[in-house]
């Protein structure tokens, strides 16, 4: 039976749990940080010695702890691509940014469970010699950057952080940081160029790869919010156990952020791939289903940049048997287990996490120029094709939505997204023109219907669906 | 004393390993770093490739003197890298023996090619780019379209209109007609940034060459982005005036005709212009010009690019000080006497004066503004006399980026011809004192108004002989027995040598006024009378002969020193 399993959220939600350092001591919080600072170094049947960081490091990559953030890179890769011989500081940047129309599962952590996430900081700076850390606070969660700065507070006087961390003689300090409200914000790079008190325009790959040339053009890391705190289960569970949880390739547990038409939205956190899109939605531990007499249109499966889902479609994916041999199996959109290799072959992306479940009383031209707005908003403006493309698109789908749309909108609109993705400075001109890219090609009949209508009838208000 | 000439206009580089790469399917071999903008040395990127092979990629926002931004994407190729055997680690082999080449794919849609922006990204051995295939045609026509959607299109009446990048590139790599059928984002038109420019933000693609110049190379934070997303207008920072000295530099670097300059705005389209090489004579640096001129009246004044000395830049008092050349004012006719006279007459009345005067009695004052080959002719005429010599000193501000303390434009030329002895103005108060003792008796003076620099009129009056020649009346020129109209740097040709040793040409944009002459030509019909030796009557023969005579000049010549001069050791 499909059923959460409750890792980082174990004590977020019991009654009684409060997120002071008391309560989460009381819950055993700290020892992860204990137990990776007493790692001794060891000898690899190779003859290489690894010192305690580098042990903790190779944990974090054995585990295949996958980046929680969007991309769903691995961890412990993305550590490894760190300068460790420039001579430069290394930062580590935690992004608490969480912006994804759709996605609220870190604003859970850092409002009911600050301290796990300072843990799994510390850990994680200490396995990779960072001095400095930054946690980069979306600019509307004011409360959580309350409590985060209380809870820094707190680590701070019962010696986790600061000078000689716990009479080890490491040193580590973490600020907050606010950002000032803009989505944009959250891609790391921009983060880095706001975090810098610049205004947050992506940085261009080459040159500029964080873990090279980061913050104060120094080897930076930036992971999220969740992925920090995976660390400190990591090095409490040990890699091995930690692997054991959810799926070859996609280990671990996830958040999910389910909402839009279900009769029980919320977060689940479950091991990844051990449940499909359709359990999801529909078990009873989970969404439980759709409202009486509605039926599924379409998923939205990892945060509104990710590539619509139609109902009905069906994909191939390929599995290993317990013989080993590959096998490709078709499955059906609510089959597709939730994790990320199985939404990649669908041509998509589990991105954040967050699953928005449209119903048949949704259109999906209205639902698409709602989420365009949101783009053509956050924009950040600094190239040319997502700058100028995704207004463009917005101006369209209004149109579209306003009455004054035509037939030929539907491959106009595909005209400009295609030539957005692929041509920007960040993967937001991705973000940007998947939406339109996905629901176009899906609904096409629906785009040409509502354009062809205005047409018949200029002027006149859209027909209601 | 040695002369070091380096006839380069950069120092050669030392030679750098080099890498093999195909353009649209040519091969050639390409250093494998090239200088940045600062000079330092980086990997060749995609962009500097193709130029090696003779192909532009059209770009935007990159400039060589500027931090890459990579935001335009007009420079975005298609390009391909060698496929490696994951087996032996080696470059696969197609069946005839060629590397094997992946084209760049989308890694999400691997149907559709990707391109790179050929500015940032550097190249690797093996690599191929395509500048020319359909799938980078596609891009850029793309780019376009989207630079196109909100911008106003009145190019009949845009200041920059054949100068426009934004009109060239429409021509070769646009399309004919915009599918774009919604409203137009409305920006703010004819904003006042500062006291010398104006922005028209609806025409701005937004390429940030201006906010990175003002930034990165001058240190100011005047200019910054405002808004979101297609709203973003570059402006001024709140309560911030856009009026460092360089704020003109922003207007050549503009693709577009958004920023305009309020001294050339609407004067007139570009293309009448006639364009000249020369040298600014505003300060010591030499900054390196072409003068805009139509029909003999000098329009503007725009740096051009020598790393030797100012890169591509100029700063705007530089640029501005232009119209004095053209003033109303210009002494046009030589005066004998307060008199109209000719040069025939004036100049054998000087030259027979001068012959006849007492070793010792005449001192010569000359002037940094000169051409080497002037203040060289001046000195060939204090040796015949024996004549005490100097040039007046300007000094003033000097800055960090390009603007020197010495307000003229010679004078090193002036030491090198030992018109002045070491710091300019050191004899004057000798040369003063000499007119007050009567020791000395006649003096010649050209290009500076001795009054203005201390000499009071009734000094001077006490003169037996006062040769004067400028461009303008002065109180010195008032009280002259001889007044000879020169030219200003922009009506003849010559040498000025900058503070570092940069023997530099300038040309001769427009014609002087009345009977005005270069100074470089009476001056040689003087010496000539008065010593007797033959001279040059080509401004080439007389830069050879003095870069004979001078040291530091040795193995020079007029035909060496190209359009971006030779730097010599002072
Ligand atoms: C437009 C855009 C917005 C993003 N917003 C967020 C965000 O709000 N939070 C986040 O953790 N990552 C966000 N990312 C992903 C980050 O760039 C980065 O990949 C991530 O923080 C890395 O952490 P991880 O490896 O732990 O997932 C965003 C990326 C893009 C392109
Ligand atoms: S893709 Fe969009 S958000 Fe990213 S840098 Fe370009 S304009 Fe800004
Ligand atoms: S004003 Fe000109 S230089 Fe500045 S960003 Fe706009 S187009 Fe570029
Ligand atoms: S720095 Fe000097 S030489 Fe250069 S433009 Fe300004 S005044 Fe002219
Ligand atoms: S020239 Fe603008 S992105 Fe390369």
């Amino acid at each position: 039976m499909p059923q959460e399993y409750r890792l980082i959220l174990k004590h977020a939600d019991q009654t009684g749990y409060t997120p002071d350092i008391e309560c989460y001591l009381r819950h055993g919080g700290y020892e992860a940080l204990r137990k990776a600072l007493a790692t001794t170094s060891r000898e690899l049947p190779d003859g290489k010695k690894q010192s305690p960081q580098e042990v903790i490091r190779d944990e974090v990559l054995k585990s295949g702890l996958r980046g929680r953030g969007g991309a769903g890179f691995s961890c412990g890769l993305k550590w490894s691509f760190v300068d460790r011989r420039s001579g430069k500081p290394i930062y580590l940047i935690c992004n608490a940014d969480e912006s994804e129309p759709g996605t609220f599962k870190d604003r859970q952590i850092l409002h009911k469970d600050p301290h796990q996430l300072i843990e799994g900081m510390i850990i994680s700076c200490w396995a990779n010699d960072v001095k400095l850390a930054y946690i980069y606070v979306r600019g509307e969660f004011p409360q959580a950057a309350r409590i985060i700065n209380q809870a820094l507070k707190e680590a701070r006087a019962k010696g986790f952080l600061g000078k000689n961390i716990l009479g080890t003689g490491v040193d580590l300090e973490i600020h907050l940081h606010r950002g000032a409200g803009a989505y944009i914000c959250g891609e790391e790079t921009g983060l880095i160029e706001s975090l810098e008190g610049k205004r947050p325009y992506p940085r261009i790959k080459p040159p500029y790869f964080p873990a090279v040339l980061g913050l104060y053009m120094c080897p930076t890391i930036v992971n999220n919010v969740e992925t920090l705190c995976a660390v400190r289960h990591i090095v409490s569970m040990g890699a091995g156990e930690y692997a054991k949880l959810g799926t070859v390739n996609n280990t671990g547990t996830r958040i999910i952020s389910l909402s839009g038409d279900v009769k029980r939205p919320g977060y689940y956190e479950v091991e990844v791939g051990k449940a499909t899109l359709g359990e999801l939605i529909h078990h009873e531990n989970f969404g439980q289903g759709l409202r009486p007499g509605r039926s599924i249109r379409a998923i939205i499966p990892g945060g509104s940049s990710s590539k619509v889902l139609k109902a009905g479609e069906r994909f191939k994916l390929k599995r290993k048997g317990a013989d080993g041999q590959m096998t490709t199996v078709e499955v059906d959109l609510l089959d597709l287990p939730y994790d990320f290799d199985s939404l990649q072959a669908a041509g998509t992306m589990s991105g954040s996490g967050a699953i928005i479940v449209l119903d048949d009383t949704r259109n999906p031209v209205d639902v698409l120029a709602n989420v365009s707005e949101f783009y053509a908003h956050e924009s950040c403006g600094q190239c040319t094709p997502c700058r100028e493309g995704a207004l463009w698109m917005s101006k369209a789908l209004h149109r579209l939505t306003h009455g004054e749309g035509r037939k030929s909108d539907a491959d106009y609109l595909l005209h400009i997204a295609q030539n957005i993705q692929g041509r920007t400075i960040c993967a937001f001109g991705e973000a940007a023109a998947w939406p339109t890219l996905s629901f176009v090609k899906k609904f096409k009949a629906e785009f040409e219907a509502r354009g062809a209508a205005d047409e018949a009838h200029p002027g006149k208000p859209p027909a209601s669906h | 004393m040695s002369a070091t000439v380096t006839a380069e206009n950069k120092p050669a580089p030392p030679p750098v390993e080099r890498i093999k790469v195909k353009v649209d399917g040519r091969e050639i071999e390409v250093p494998k770093t090239t200088p940045d903008w600062q000079g330092k040395p980086q990997a060749t990127t995609m962009l500097q490739a193709c130029a090696h092979a003779g192909v532009d990629v059209p770009h935007y926002c990159y400039h060589h003197k500027l931090p890459v931004a990579g935001n335009c994407r007009m420079c975005l190729v298609e390009f391909g890298t060698p496929v490696m055997d994951p087996a032996t680690k080696k470059p696969a082999l197609n069946e005839d023996g060629s590397p094997k080449i992946a084209r760049s794919v989308l890694p999400y849609e691997p149907g559709t090619p990707r391109g790179a922006i050929a500015c940032a990204t550097p190249i690797s051995p093996g690599m191929e780019l395509y500048p020319g295939s359909p799938a980078t045609a596609q891009m850029r026509e793309a780019v376009l379209e989207s630079l196109l959607i909100n911008h106003p299109l009145d190019c009949t009446i845009c200041d920059q209109a054949g100068e426009c990048k934004l009109q060239e590139y429409s021509v070769e790599h646009g399309q004919a007609a915009s599918r774009f059928v919604e409203t137009k984002v409305h920006k703010p038109k004819a904003v006042d940034l500062g006291p010398r420019i104006v922005l028209d933000d609806e025409r701005c693609i937004l390429c940030t060459r201006c906010i990175r110049f003002t930034k990165d190379i001058v240190n100011d934070d005047a200019l910054g982005i405002i808004n979101r997303g297609s709203y973003n207008t570059i402006a001024a920072a709140p309560g911030r005036q856009f009026d460092n000295n360089y704020t003109l530099n922003t207007v050549d670097l503009c693709p577009v005709g958004a920023l305009t300059s309020k001294d050339f705005r609407f004067k007139m389209r570009v293309w009448f212009l006639k364009e000249t090489k020369s040298v600014c004579p505003g300060c010591a640096t030499g900054c390196n010009i072409i003068i805009g001129s139509r029909e003999n009246v000098i329009q503007r004044l725009e740096p051009r690019e020598n790393d030797a000395v100012n890169g591509p830049w100029m700063c705007d008092s530089g640029r501005l000080d232009y119209k004095w050349v053209g003033a109303s004012n210009r002494l046009k006719e030589v005066l004998v006497g307060g008199k109209p006279s000719t040069w025939q007459t004036a100049l054998s009345e000087i030259g027979s004066r001068l012959v006849t005067a007492a070793p010792g009695s005449v001192a010569i004052v000359g002037s940094a503004r000169l051409s080497t080959e002037e203040l060289f002719l001046l000195k060939q005429l204090a040796r015949k006399f024996d004549a005490i010599t100097d040039v007046v000193e300007h000094l003033g501000e000097a800055d960090r980026l390009l603007v020197h303390a010495e307000k003229a434009p010679n004078y090193s030329g002036a030491r090198i011809t030992g018109l002045a002895y070491t710091e300019a103005g050191i004899n004057l108060p000798r040369i003063r004192a000499g007119i007050e003792t009567g020791s000395i008796k006649s003096l010649v003076v050209v290009g500076e108004d001795l009054v203005a620099a201390g000499f009071s009129s009734d000094l001077l009056g006490r003169l037996s002989l006062l040769v004067v020649s400028d461009i303008v009346p002065t109180p010195t020129t008032s009280i002259a027995h001889y007044v000879l109209p020169g030219c200003a740097y922009a009506e003849k040709r010559g040498t000025f040598i900058n503070a570092k040793g940069r023997v530099q040409k300038f040309m001769k944009a427009v014609e002087p006024p009345g009977t005005a002459r270069p100074e470089w030509e009476f001056l040689h019909e003087l010496v000539h009378q008065v010593t007797g030796g033959n001279g040059y009557s080509t401004i080439e023969g007389l830069f050879n002969l003095l870069a004979r005579e001078l040291a530091p000049l040795a193995g020079l010549e007029w035909s060496r020193l190209g359009d971006t001069g030779v730097t010599v050791t002072l």
